[in-house]
């Protein structure tokens, strides 16, 4: 063993890789992203097959056919990459798994970068499978080996479900050295057992409820389900809000009893039954749902025990965001003497808001921009999606007027311009977001007839995340060139009335192409290609002649770039954010803004 | 145990000198956790490291009060977080404002210098540091965070010395750069 300074995520990936992982799948999400490319870093002998995958979806298929031929397989994903990836889990469940796989779903408690506050625990109840919670980076590098070995006692997939502070805190964690590879069989042909049939359904969901309670029961004496203390009061809890817990009460002599729950489905009835015992309240410390507060409600019910719980349920702790340290130890004072909190504090001045923007050079605003002027005066609706240019909602920008989910942009505004005729409805869509889940959605509307305005903001990366490869971008997660995917000749093929590729930072040619395309019938395309300014090299710098300024801020009114500043009432450009994109410049009515 | 909170602006580089403040409690044997702020915050909005290091730590973000030293990029940001600094502790400070788009465009006049006279009033182990000077003087903006840890390394409320800085800078930081940052040390 060997210590090693490790992010959550470098250590469930460290830990896949030395319980034997084959292949590893996944689709960029935060707080998820970092496992994946963890294991590419440290596969330079090729022996695991790593691929970022089109979708969620694909990426858990992928992982089930190796499963499926006694690979150890890991799909990685944030929560609600794992409902674009139910459909397959869901059957996966009945048909199992001959190789141990594991299905990394990553929580957001906050949430931080999220659409939801998701709980992947309930998911794994409503799916029947095993779902394992860690609380540390040093016990995630442990737990994802259990969990490979749970997976192929029972011959199930096992989900696996860190949350953001799990994943992105590090850790002094202890590895192992050497490992032992795991070789596959390889496919063998068992109709019965890999073609998923109603009648065989029914039979393996028999199995499935007979084998829960025993999962259950071997849960109750799992290494990382921990039991501790006496007392009459209890507390429930798990994950990073274990880490809170100990946090405020170790050192405050204080009498309880703790009880941390690693694996909430099944739930260790057993482990639970003797937490219980002697027991006049339990304090629930969960973040996202009350999942361990139900288990232990239903358990001292069907026992008839005479227990209180408190908890989400009945408003002792907060029912949406994350738990903290402040947190913990406000719910926790009510029961118990927890460790003082020193905090000093002042009046504090009022501090200027820091909403996340779009960066001082990205290629986003200016096609939001162009958008923006060919489509004034109109009826419009913009319709946005998932990544960096979600962003694109802010002011002065204020081009966002929906976002659901992956590939909702090009089916929302389809739907809006069906009861909306006279509306021209534009869908904004990044490149990775286009493979991911927004080509179906393109030729719904071509089949449908349903005119709109496709903005394909291509940008030659996935930005958000980190700036992971995709099919358009030419190069794999095992470090090969191959073939790209065109965005344009997939558009054209699909049959869209237009398909146009123009440099969105040329404003005029961008705008005249959206202006163009509004005289059309059909669906139109437009590519607004030009690449993320954190992969490329930035141009010559902008800067206000001062001269020519005349001071009518309208490269701030209108463009909101970070690097533009008023110093002393009049617009500047900042030299260490400018990107020399020259979109400022194309803006300013006077020509004062210049290279 | 010592513990120490960076913050600032989302591209700032706080977690570089995070990694390098625990390299250097990892160096000397000690037990790290820290936590970052990754993701949609990363572009212009607040940002914030913990690190602590040490025995017997349980959470990976340092409890309210209990900051030995905050190394801040930008005046509000160390305001916005005071409340984590313990009493008698060490805050470091970088004296240029960043000034967000939204008070350009609501014309406010944020320019730190409110921030930095509370912290006057309120902090008693003060460090203002110039950080735009000593870019200019290394040549490259991007030396900020390395200047602060060396301000906040000379203090002594860091836990870590400056030749452990130099030593995480050279071990940690590829080659090309070395000298522009032990300048940069040098300069703090």
């Amino acid at each position: 063993m060997s210590k090693r300074f490790l992010m959550g995520n470098e250590a469930i990936a460290l830990g896949a890789i030395h319980a034997g992982v084959n292949v590893v799948s996944g689709y960029p999400g935060t707080p998820s992203t970092e496992i994946l490319e963890t294991v590419a870093k440290n596969n330079k002998d090729r022996n695991i097959y790593v691929e970022w995958s089109v979708n969620e979806k694909a990426a858990l298929e992928v992982a089930a056919g190796a499963a499926y031929s006694g690979a150890r397989a890991l799909v990685t994903m944030k929560q609600v990459g794992l409902n674009v990836a139910s459909d397959p889990l869901m059957s996966l469940a009945y048909v199992g798994v001959k190789g141990g796989m594991v299905v990394v779903s990553a929580d957001d408690p906050g949430p931080i970068s999220s659409q939801t506050e998701q709980d992947t625990r309930h998911f794994g109840q409503f799916a029947k499978l095993p779902v394992f919670d860690p609380s540390s980076p040093e016990e995630a590098y442990e737990m994802i080996q259990d969990a490979f070995e749970f997976s192929e006692k029972y011959g199930t997939p096992v989900l696996f479900r860190p949350t953001t502070r799990v994943d992105h805190g590090c850790a002094s964690v202890e590895v192992r050295d050497s490992f032992e590879p795991n070789k596959p069989e390889g496919f063998v042909r068992d109709t019965k057992r890999w073609v998923i049939f109603p009648r065989a359904s029914y039979l393996n969901h028999i199995k499935l409820e007979k084998r829960d309670p025993v999962l259950g029961d071997e849960f109750s004496s799992y290494r990382f389900n921990k039991l501790s203390g006496s007392g009459k009061i209890g507390i429930a809890t798990h994950g990073i809000s274990y880490a809170y817990t100990c946090e405020v009460l170790n050192g405050s002599g204080s009498e309880y009893k703790l009880l941390k729950i690693s694996t909430p489905n099944p739930f260790p009835e057993k482990l639970a039954l003797e937490f219980l015992d002697g027991l006049e309240e339990v304090v629930c410390i969960e973040e996202l749902d009350p999942v361990i507060e139900r288990a232990l409600t239903y358990i001292i019910g069907k026992h008839h025990l005479n227990v209180t719980v408190h908890g989400k349920l009945d408003g002792a702790v907060q029912p949406a965001g994350e738990n903290t340290v402040e947190s913990v130890r406000e719910v926790l004072s009510r029961f118990m003497d927890t460790k003082p909190c020193n905090a000093v504090s002042a009046q504090a001045p009022e501090l200027p808001v820091r909403p996340p923007v779009l960066c001082a050079g990205c290629p986003h605003r200016a096609s939001f921009y162009a958008v923006k002027q060919a489509a004034k005066g109109k009826k419009a609706v913009f319709a946005g999606d998932i990544g960096c240019y979600t962003l694109g909602n802010a002011m002065p920008l204020d081009m966002v007027d929906t976002c659901l989910c992956m590939g909702a942009d090009v089916t929302i505004a389809q739907g809006i311009r069906r009861v909306d005729p006279d509306t021209v409805c534009f869908s904004f869509i990044g490149d990775s977001t286009f493979f991911a889940s927004g080509m179906t959605g393109v030729v719904n509307a071509v089949y449908n007839q349903t005119d709109i305005i496709l903005i394909v903001l291509d940008n030659s990366t996935t930005a958000m995340t980190g700036h992971q490869p995709h099919p358009g971008t030419g190069v794999t997660m095992m470090g090969d060139v191959c073939a790209k995917v065109s965005i344009p000749k997939i558009l054209e093929a699909v049959g869209c009335t237009m398909v146009r590729t123009v440099d969105p930072l040329d404003l005029a040619a961008a705008e005249a192409a959206v202006s163009e395309a509004m005289e059309m019938k059909g669906v139109k395309a437009i590519i607004m290609k030009s690449p993320c300014i954190a992969v490329t090299k930035p141009a010559k710098l902008c800067s206000v002649d001062e001269k020519k300024c005349i001071g009518c801020k309208k490269c701030i009114r209108e463009l909101g770039c970070p690097a533009i500043v008023l110093t002393d009432g009049r617009p500047a450009i900042e030299p260490s954010l400018c990107y020399g994109c020259g979109v400022c410049a194309q803006v300013c009515p006077v020509n004062a803004i210049g290279r | 145990m010592n513990n120490t909170l960076l913050c600032g602006v989302g591209g700032q580089g706080t977690v570089l000198a995070s990694k390098l403040i625990a390299f250097a409690a990892m160096e000397r044997g000690e037990n790290v956790r820290t936590s970052e702020t990754i993701g949609m915050s990363q572009r212009g909005g607040c940002v914030v490291s913990h690190v602590r290091a040490g025995e017997n730590i349980d959470s990976p973000m340092l409890p309210k009060g209990s900051a030995d030293v905050i190394i801040a990029f930008e005046p509000a940001e160390a305001v916005r977080n005071i409340s984590y600094l313990k009493k008698g502790g060490t805050v470091i400070v970088n004296k240029k404002a960043v000034k967000p788009v939204t008070a350009s465009l609501t014309g406010s006049a944020y320019d730190g210098s409110e921030a930095l006279a509370y912290l006057e009033e309120n902090v008693e182990k003060l460090v203002i540091i110039d950080g735009d000077d000593i870019c200019e003087k290394c040549g490259s903006p991007k030396v900020l965070n390395i200047a602060l840890l060396a301000a906040a390394a000379k203090s002594g409320a860091l836990g870590m010395t400056v030749d452990e800085l130099k030593n995480a800078i050279v071990k940690r930081i590829p080659e090309k750069f070395h000298e522009l940052n032990l300048k940069a040390v040098e300069l703090a």
